[in-house]
């Protein structure tokens, strides 16, 4: 049993590695981009890099798969878990994406995002696998978690695009100039990129929906009370009402176009603020980090 | 169907031009909610309207949003009285100055404090201005016949040309035909056919809003006639529901004894099951199982109570939410007559049940004796000589006392927590820090100091922490969340589109013109109305065709 834990965590370093030379490879070719107006065109290095990135991906599954195996259960009960399960759903949705849309310009964040954030679980927050303490034996679990990952990287994607958005319409607004910002001349105008990114964010908000509804009903059945004011259930709320804010600003004079996009931002830091400083070194009942 | 032009389309103020004119395409593009809010020279009137604008605006709405968002971050911060009452009463003795200060600040009921309370009650102020005229013209809309072929066409992001199919009429019919079997509303006026599409969209969007009013009127209606109780129930005894039986119990503005079902719950024998996990050492419970026994009606039936299985009885929840050991503890005056015995329950500080308790002996002795309790479930002396628990299974189940002497408190009726003995008023006879240990095995017997009489660790039982729980807004807020669901995603997955077509041209140029427009954006039009009219332009039958 430990040993199927202990391919699964080589897959995650393998996967690691493989994003990293899909990383360098995006940013080449946004580096590479030579135009001196208008459109770019992307340099050979994005086939490449783009098939890297879907090789790392079924490792990074594999992965994900052997650590579930090895539990005897949904690989996301503990920190560790739930970060190898999140990236996976990150770069699963952007891979997703790429079928229907041409996203790979953000390719270097989206890749770079996961090393990092594979990097910071796998050697921070591993622990061995255990089983469950009685409280997190119930399948309102899996679906919470579940579409807590899923809503994370639609979340994630659409954080990426918006961040894309606000440098995109400095540069239209003339404001960014020179060599180091031609990459830009490789992304779509800002206004498609707040498009997309909208459509990723609300598609992030109905699994975060999800992911309240049936938090509430899971805390119903361990806790006897679907809603406390928890320190989880406090930030769940507040990453809720501020994309609530966000699809609002989105269809409000003046706050289109950046406003929405930087409270976007906001709304994703608050995700990862959830993840990482609330389950660290907040008290509360959702103590499942394992460490 | 009736068909009328809604007379007066709706928006909020400050609806973003690109959602805005779709509901009026022939409206001036300067409707009654462009109007520049102006400030100055207001009559009270004025200045009420002006307020009621200002407060059910979309800008009002983000901001409010906002800041719910930031007013609750504190309520993670600070520990609440609801979530976390140990933390608020650590903090009041480590801190008593910032206690002070946050008190003021209400920042230990941050939800339920005046200033959340304002945020939000104005957020849905706001929210129900808002839904209640969108509500009517939504009515009106989906009464009226699809919007007037708008003047501008050259402003509609899609137009296209066909041929004819047949005749002018017969094309006309084929069009209206193909538009029906979109599931398009379609109109036909002379020789202009009008078609919508999507209303679902509105209503999904107010059905979502109008489910946000129902989650709030919910907890503030039924949440008066909600109650709650904890209990702590020893192996072997039983208890009434009724509020005299619960160890603490809250109660809504509304609740009447009545509401309580007179049940009775006993609990016969609590099963946790460990494992170890092998690379830290440290145990860990995978399984809590309570066998209880459930007396209702005059019939009593066996239950297994687990964590995330509640019981339900007579309207209300039992949840398991602690459990522990209750050492029998057994005191006897000089004489040898028992004046004490009865389990205690110990609260568990640690993975390996190393447990905390009290026992109060105000009668029967020549004076009171209180005693502070220790429990190890599986005894073992440490380097320092300390005792500490390796395994929380009792393979060496072992109590150590501290016993006092003096006034116990008991009788000026602030006796309150039974966890407790107001060392500072008494006088320490054995224990730590006495030369006197008292180191109980099961069936060890301790002579009190100065011939007070005995104490006996006499046996071991565990017990549980029960929750009883009536839950008036369970079905309230589930209902609403359904409907919230269910209109969040109708409303996003929907596009509402209009389709006018028209002839256009004389004698034998003569063709039919498409237009088309969405309300926000809709990167998917094109492509849309465009099968629209290959469908129309091909040689299957209009009914068959499919939806788009
Ligand atoms: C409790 C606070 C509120 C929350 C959580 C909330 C949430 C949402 C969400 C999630 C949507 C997008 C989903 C959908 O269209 O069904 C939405 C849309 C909308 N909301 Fe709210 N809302 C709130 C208050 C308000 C208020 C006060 C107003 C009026 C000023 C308002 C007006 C609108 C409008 C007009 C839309 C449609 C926007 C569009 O078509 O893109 N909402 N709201």
């Amino acid at each position: 049993m430990s040993d199927l834990a202990t391919i699964s965590l080589i897959a995650t370093y393998s996967a690691m590695a493989v994003y990293t030379f899909a990383f360098v490879l995006f940013t080449v070719d946004l580096a590479g981009r030579t135009a001196t107006d208008g459109e770019s065109k992307p340099t050979r290095w994005l086939r490449s890099a783009m098939a890297l990135t879907w090789l790392g991906w079924i490792i990074h599954f594999a992965a994900d798969i052997m650590r579930g195996i090895a539990a005897h259960r949904v690989p996301w009960a503990n920190m560790f878990e739930f970060g190898l399960t999140a990236t996976l759903a990150l770069v699963g949705v952007y891979l997703g994406v790429s079928l229907f849309r041409d996203v790979r310009f953000v390719g270097s964040f989206i890749t770079g995002f996961a090393i990092l954030a594979l990097g910071i679980v796998a050697t921070n927050f591993y622990v061995a696998v255990t089983p469950l303490p009685p409280a997190l034996q119930d399948y309102w679990l899996v679906i919470h978690v579940f579409v807590a990952v899923l809503g994370t990287g639609f979340f994630a994607t659409g954080a990426a695009l918006s961040s894309a958005q606000l440098f995109q319409s400095r540069r239209e607004a003339g404001k960014l100039n020179g060599r180091n910002w031609r990459f830009l001349t490789a992304f779509p105008h800002a206004e498609s990129l707040e498009a997309l990114a909208y459509r990723l964010n609300v598609i992030g908000f109905v699994f975060w929906t999800f992911t309240v509804i049936a938090g509430a009903i899971w805390a119903e059945h361990a806790w006897g009370r679907y809603w406390g004011w928890d320190t989880k259930e406090v930030w769940s709320f507040v990453i809720w009402v501020l994309f609530a804010g966000y699809i609002h600003a989105r269809a409000t004079r003046g706050w289109r176009g950046n406003p929405a996009a930087i409270l976007n931002l906001i709304g994703f830091a608050a995700v990862v603020f959830n993840f990482t400083i609330v389950n660290l070194f907040f008290k509360g009942l959702h103590v499942y980090s394992g460490l | 169907m009736v068909s009328r032009q809604p007379s007066k389309p709706y928006q909020p103020d400050g609806i973003h031009e690109s959602v805005e004119p779709f509901d009026a395409p022939n409206a001036p593009v300067k409707n009654r909610m462009d109007e520049p809010v102006r400030g100055p020279k207001l009559g009270p009137f004025e200045f009420l309207r002006f307020a009621w604008r200002l407060l059910t605006s979309m800008r009002t709405a983000i901001v409010l949003l906002v800041l719910v968002a930031v007013a609750a971050i504190p309520g993670s911060i600070v520990p609440q009285r609801l979530a976390d009452p140990n933390g608020v009463s650590n903090l009041k003795a480590s801190d008593p100055n910032l206690y002070n200060i946050y008190e003021s600040l209400q920042l230990f009921d941050v939800f339920t404090s005046v200033w959340f309370s304002a945020i939000y009650v104005l957020l849905f102020i706001s929210l129900i201005g808002c839904i209640l005229p969108r509500i009517r013209h939504h009515w009106t809309v989906l009464r009226s016949a699809p919007a007037e072929t708008p003047r501008t066409w050259t402003r509609l992001p899609f137009r296209d040309k066909t041929a004819l199919v047949g005749s002018v009429d017969e094309s006309l019919d084929r069009a209206a035909a193909v538009l029906r079997s979109a599931r398009y509303r379609v109109v036909r006026d002379g020789n202009t056919i009008r078609a919508e599409f999507g209303y679902l969209r509105e209503t999904g969007n107010l059905t979502f809003h109008i489910a946000l009013v129902g989650i709030l009127a919910t907890l503030a209606f039924a949440g008066g006639f909600s109650w709650h109780g904890q209990r702590a129930l020893i192996e072997g005894q039983s208890f009434t529901n009724q509020l005299s039986s619960y160890d603490t119990f809250n109660k809504g503005r509304w609740f009447a004894d009545s509401q309580m079902s007179p049940y009775a719950v006993g609990l016969t024998k609590f099963t946790p099951k460990y494992v170890k996990d092998e690379t830290k050492g440290t145990w860990m419970p995978i399984d809590f199982t309570a066998d209880m026994t459930v007396t209702e009606n005059g019939t009593t039936e066996a239950k297994t109570l687990k964590v995330n299985q509640p019981l339900h009885v007579g309207g209300s929840e039992i949840y398991l939410l602690g459990n522990g050991f209750a050492p029998i503890i057994t005191v006897r005056n000089p004489a040898g007559e028992i004046v004490f015995s009865q389990p205690v329950p110990f609260i568990s500080q640690d993975a390996n049940l190393t447990s905390v308790g009290v026992v109060k002996v105000p009668d029967g002795l020549a004076e009171q004796v209180g005693m502070q309790g220790f429990f190890y479930p599986s005894a073992v002396k440490l380097d320092s000589g300390a005792l500490s628990s390796d395994n929380p299974e009792p393979t060496k189940p072992t109590v150590t006392f501290n016993i006092y002497k003096g006034d116990l408190g008991l009788d000026d009726g602030s006796s309150g927590n039974v966890f407790q003995l107001p060392i500072d008023k008494l006088t320490q006879l054995a224990g730590r820090h006495t030369g006197k240990t008292v180191v109980l095995e099961p069936g060890d017997t301790f002579a009190i100091p100065e011939g007070l009489g005995t104490v006996e660790f006499t046996g071991l039982t565990r017990y549980v922490g029960l929750e009883i729980r009536h839950d008036a807004t369970q079905l309230g807020v589930g209902l609403s969340a359904a409907f919230l669901v269910a209109g969040l995603l109708a409303s996003l997955a929907t596009r509402r589109r209009r389709v006018w077509v028209r002839v256009s041209g004389t004698g034998a140029s003569r063709s039919l013109e498409w237009g088309a427009q969405s309300r926000g954006d809709d990167p998917g039009l094109d492509a849309a109305v465009g099968r629209l009219l290959t469908k129309f332009s091909g040689t299957g039958s209009p009914d068959k065709i499919g939806r788009t």
